[in-house]
């Protein structure tokens, strides 16, 4: 059985499945309920100055997405951080805690962008025995309105800036958690690592409506026939969070820096991905949501067999193994030559790669009166549309044309070589560089 | 009180309780959700192999997207446009060898898209509102008889009035409705749904029913063409081949679509008699539905005879199932020779067949089983004198009903083509429809059937014409 034990920037938890700073771990009762459930980790519901807490709506704070058989998607959220005292959730903290030793617990953070605000909070966070901070620029709703969260996350000037501060106040380590709500995550990220970040995590929640009500013509979730973004998460989100955390691993100022994977991760297979793009631990929300703490059993047996399958000892030696695959377009091979295959046996003649290629491609599928369905190599540009809407798995394959093999499209010789975009001729900057 | 054991043919075999349970709706509907969870299954097919299989044409795959987008109501108007009787066919399609047989789905995993069950979802929205969805165009002044309420002239008759004529609508029976209302089993059409139909088709205006009335006793052809625009025959099969088996004429010994009528029409099942040892001579869907609401009443035992293999049976292989996990016992290659009895049947003997280069013959051997009831489901056949031109014992009639007689037009089970079904019948009466209404309005017969191919995308108009990638490549 793999190891499954983590050390992501010098914390070690069990396993690398973290809950993220939610909901779920707002209260001593959820989070002790997880940690029997088995999470390796928790990372504490967002904490705010002292003071009066803030407050939440008293109508619904969620809204969702959902897939066939009301299969939860994406769900969207207008709940803000913590709205229990700061003294009862540091009480919280520190008896569990000591109750759990071996499981990581994290004190996210959202205080105003003033060193007093940081300087104020960070002993008494210390005090708890949480093992880091995880500070919270990412939330998009309620609280950037008054310059937190993703107000911060969105200004790399202020996250380098805070990041520095909590360096100097608290002497355990330091995630910054970003919001995608951005351009380019290199920015933030490297901006956290500047102001001395041991860790990144991502991505928060993206800007969100989840729906209009067509009667009322409310946004969802709605307050009183009025609706606000929200923050979006849950399944539909792990491609943009997947990319984003690609970036960082490729990125040459943030390179080798800790990152807790945070997005739409309900299985193991999502976390594994999280891990082969760079990440060292992951943090789950909407699957726990949905399913109930529960599901990590699934996620540590995933991972774990996955891990003997392929011969890896340990999570961190999962970490970052596909990063080198990731390359920027202009890299990709442009000799690399495949055509769509399909497979007349598996075929059920529905049809679908054939209104998909015929209307809204390259008019590539034959289709005879009896529903047989041929790919037209001279017209396949292997766009990969037929095998995704074809319901049949592998029916409609992907084929590497051989080297020495005619491209009946471009009548071209297939070669070994790679080449690709830098070095192609129809490439402006490459004629440039010829005639100079 | 409840006695199933009593010999001969008796009433009261089952409680009230019982009758109930076992005459209920063969297939509960789907609720919202589940209709929603079945539409998502639906792939969308281009040219779905589902509307092909539909007589009627309906664009199947678009009402399942309409349900499934959450209006059910828009989907059941896209079955109705096609076919008006999409309430009765949702319940009584043999979907297993139409639409669902088609289905992709059925070939991909044995389990295809539950189109009925949707159909009669969306159908059951919209026919719950209170209005009848279509309005009938203005006047035209031209008269229409329509002979024979039942599935095809009801279909006939809706699409007429569509059209803005006047139609009258002889039925003999005392009431319209045809098979749906007394030709099939009573689990497929509860809650009086078959006359409900009725009713609602014939809200859209302009069809006057006449119950009561019939062709060769005081209707007759001739006095029709001379006082209408148009005729159509929508006849229904009135003759019962009989049996020629010795004792044939004993009693017990009787019809079964008489006795699926009497059924249908019965205030109280437990009065109805049954035998308690019913044997069903048959093999198509009269015998099944014969055998299970035989069964149903309390028979003891019911089994269906049949002269040729199993294979050969006219039920379907889904109807075949239910009757025998209604407990129904299926015996083929048997031929009946005789019913013993002194007055009454007491027992039918059969003699075994097997098929043969030269045709069905005995093998020789006999065997006797117990039979207080003996349904004959051999089928039915046309009953009219003079009239159109028959071919093979029905109405010779083209595919827009038209008959040798000017002016007569004909379809269901009465005319040759296509198979005896009620979607079938809803498509002739449909058909015909508009070429009697293109013929007396001097315009041109609008496209009925399924849109799929380059009916369905306009291609004749578009610019590039319809040619295939192949033909594009070569040009």
């Amino acid at each position: 059985m793999a190891d499954l034990t983590t050390t992501f920037a010098g914390i070690r938890s069990p396993n690398p499945f973290w809950l993220a700073s939610a909901p779920p771990t707002d209260k001593e009762y959820n989070v002790r309920r997880a940690f029997e459930a088995g999470w390796g980790g928790v990372v504490w519901k967002t904490l705010g100055a002292e003071g009066p807490p803030v407050v939440n709506v008293n109508g619904p704070r969620y809204g969702a997405i959902y897939g066939p058989d009301r299969r939860l998607m994406g769900l969207n959220n207008i709940e803000l951080i913590t709205d229990r005292p700061l003294e009862v959730n540091l009480e919280e903290m520190t008896r569990v805690k000591a109750d759990y030793p071996d499981r990581a617990l994290i004190a996210s953070i959202m205080v105003p962008c003033e060193e007093d605000a940081w300087r104020a909070i960070l002993p008494r966070v210390a005090e708890t025995g949480a093992d880091g901070i995880e500070l919270n620029f990412g939330c998009p709703h309620g609280m950037s309105e008054r310059g937190m969260g993703s107000a911060v996350g969105q200004v790399p000037e202020y996250i380098e800036m805070v990041t520095r501060w909590c360096k100097r106040y608290y002497d355990r380590p330091v995630i910054v958690k970003l919001t995608p709500n951005i351009t380019d995550i290199r920015g933030p990220a490297q901006a956290a690592r500047n102001g001395g970040a041991d860790a990144v995590s991502l991505i928060n929640t993206i800007n969100s409506i989840t729906s209009v009500d067509l009667d009322s013509l409310s946004p969802e979730p709605s307050i009183d026939g009025k609706g606000s973004h929200g923050g979006y998460c849950g399944p539909a989100v792990k491609p943009i969070a997947l990319s984003m955390v690609s970036d960082i691993a490729r990125a040459e100022g943030t390179r080798g820096m800790p990152i807790s994977g945070i997005g739409g991760i309900t299985t193991w297979r999502d976390a594994a991905e999280f891990l082969v793009l760079g990440c060292g631990s992951v943090q789950v929300c909407t699957a726990a949501m949905t399913y109930g703490f529960r599901v990590v059993e699934e996620m540590k047996a995933g991972l774990s067999a996955w891990m003997d399958e392929k011969g890896y000892a340990s999570v961190a030696e999962v970490t970052g193994r596909a990063v080198p695959n990731v390359t920027d377009w202009q890299y990709l091979n442009l000799n690399y030559v495949t055509k769509a295959r399909i497979d007349e046996d598996l075929c059920i003649k529905c049809g679908r790669c054939y209104a998909a290629c015929e209307d809204t491609s390259h008019q590539a599928i034959a289709m005879s009166a009896d529903r047989r369905f041929e790919v037209i190599d001279a017209e396949c540009v292997a766009c990969n549309l037929c095998v995704d809407v074809c319901p049949v798995e592998d029916c409609i394959t992907m084929t590497r044309l051989a080297p020495g093999e005619v491209d009946a499209r471009t009548g071209k010789v297939v070669t070994a070589d790679y080449a690709n975009w830098t070095s192609h001729p129809n490439n402006p900057a490459v004629t440039a560089t010829a005639a100079e | 009180m409840a006695d199933r054991a009593r010999g001969g043919i008796a009433a009261a075999r089952l409680s009230p309780q019982e009758a109930e349970a076992g005459f209920a709706d063969l297939h509960p509907p789907l609720d919202r959700r589940a209709a929603a969870v079945a539409a998502d299954r639906c792939y969308f097919c281009y040219d779905a192999p589902c509307i092909a299989a539909c007589p009627t044409g309906i664009d199947i795959p678009l009402f399942i997207r309409q349900i499934a987008g959450g209006r059910p109501e828009e989907a059941a108007k896209t079955i109705f446009d096609q076919n008006i009787l999409g309430g009765i066919c949702a319940r009584v399609c043999p979907t297993e060898d139409l639409c669902e047989g088609a289905c992709v789905r059925e070939e991909a995993e044995g389990k295809p898209v539950e189109i009925g069950l949707l159909q009669r979802h969306a159908t059951d929205s919209l026919m719950a509102a209170p209005q009848h969805p279509y309005r009938r165009a203005p006047d035209s002044g031209k008269r229409i008889a329509v002979v024979g309420a039942g599935p095809a002239g009801l279909a006939c008759a809706h699409r007429l009035a569509l059209h803005g004529h006047a139609i009258t609508l002889y039925e003999t029976r005392h009431k319209p409705g045809g098979l749906n209302e007394f030709g099939i089993a009573a689990y497929k059409a509860t809650g009086g749904f078959a006359q409900a139909e009725v009713d609602w088709i014939t809200a859209i205006g302009g069809i006057t029913l006449e119950t009561g009335r019939r062709l060769g006793a005081d209707l007759t052809l001739e006095a029709l063409r001379d006082s209408f625009d148009a005729v159509f025959l929508g006849l229904g099969l009135e003759g019962v081949n009989a049996l020629t088996a010795e004792g044939a004429e004993l009693e017990g010994v009787a019809d079964a679509v008489g006795f699926i009528a009497e059924l249908r029409q019965a205030e109280d099942l437990t009065a109805l008699p049954v035998g308690r040892d019913v044997v069903v001579i048959g093999g198509g869907m009269t015998a099944i539905d014969a055998a299970v609401q035989a069964r149903l009443l309390g028979a003891r035992s019911v089994t269906i005879a049949y002269r040729r293999g199993r294979a050969r049976m006219g039920a379907s292989r889904y109807e075949q199932d239910l009757a025998t996990s209604r407990g129904v016992r299926i015996l083929c290659n048997l031929r009946p020779v005789a019913v013993h009895g002194t007055d009454a049947a007491t027992e039918i003997e059969l003699a075994r067949t097997v098929e043969t280069g030269a045709g069905l013959v005995d093998t020789g051997e006999h065997l006797r089983l117990p039979a207080d009831q003996v349904f004959k489901a051999i089928g039915q056949r046309l009953v009219l004198e003079g009239g159109p031109a028959q071919r093979g014992g029905r109405i010779a009639a083209d595919a827009h009903g038209r008959t040798s007689i000017e002016g007569v037009w004909a379809g269901g089970d009465c005319v040759s083509a296509g198979d005896d079904l009620t979607v079938w019948a809803a498509a002739q009466g449909r058909d015909a429809a508009e070429d009697i209404h293109a013929s007396l309005m001097r315009a041109e017969a609008q496209p009925t059937g399924a849109r799929i191919a380059e009916a369905a995308r306009g291609i004749a108009a578009a610019p590039r014409g319809a040619m295939t990638a192949l033909d594009r490549r070569q040009t």
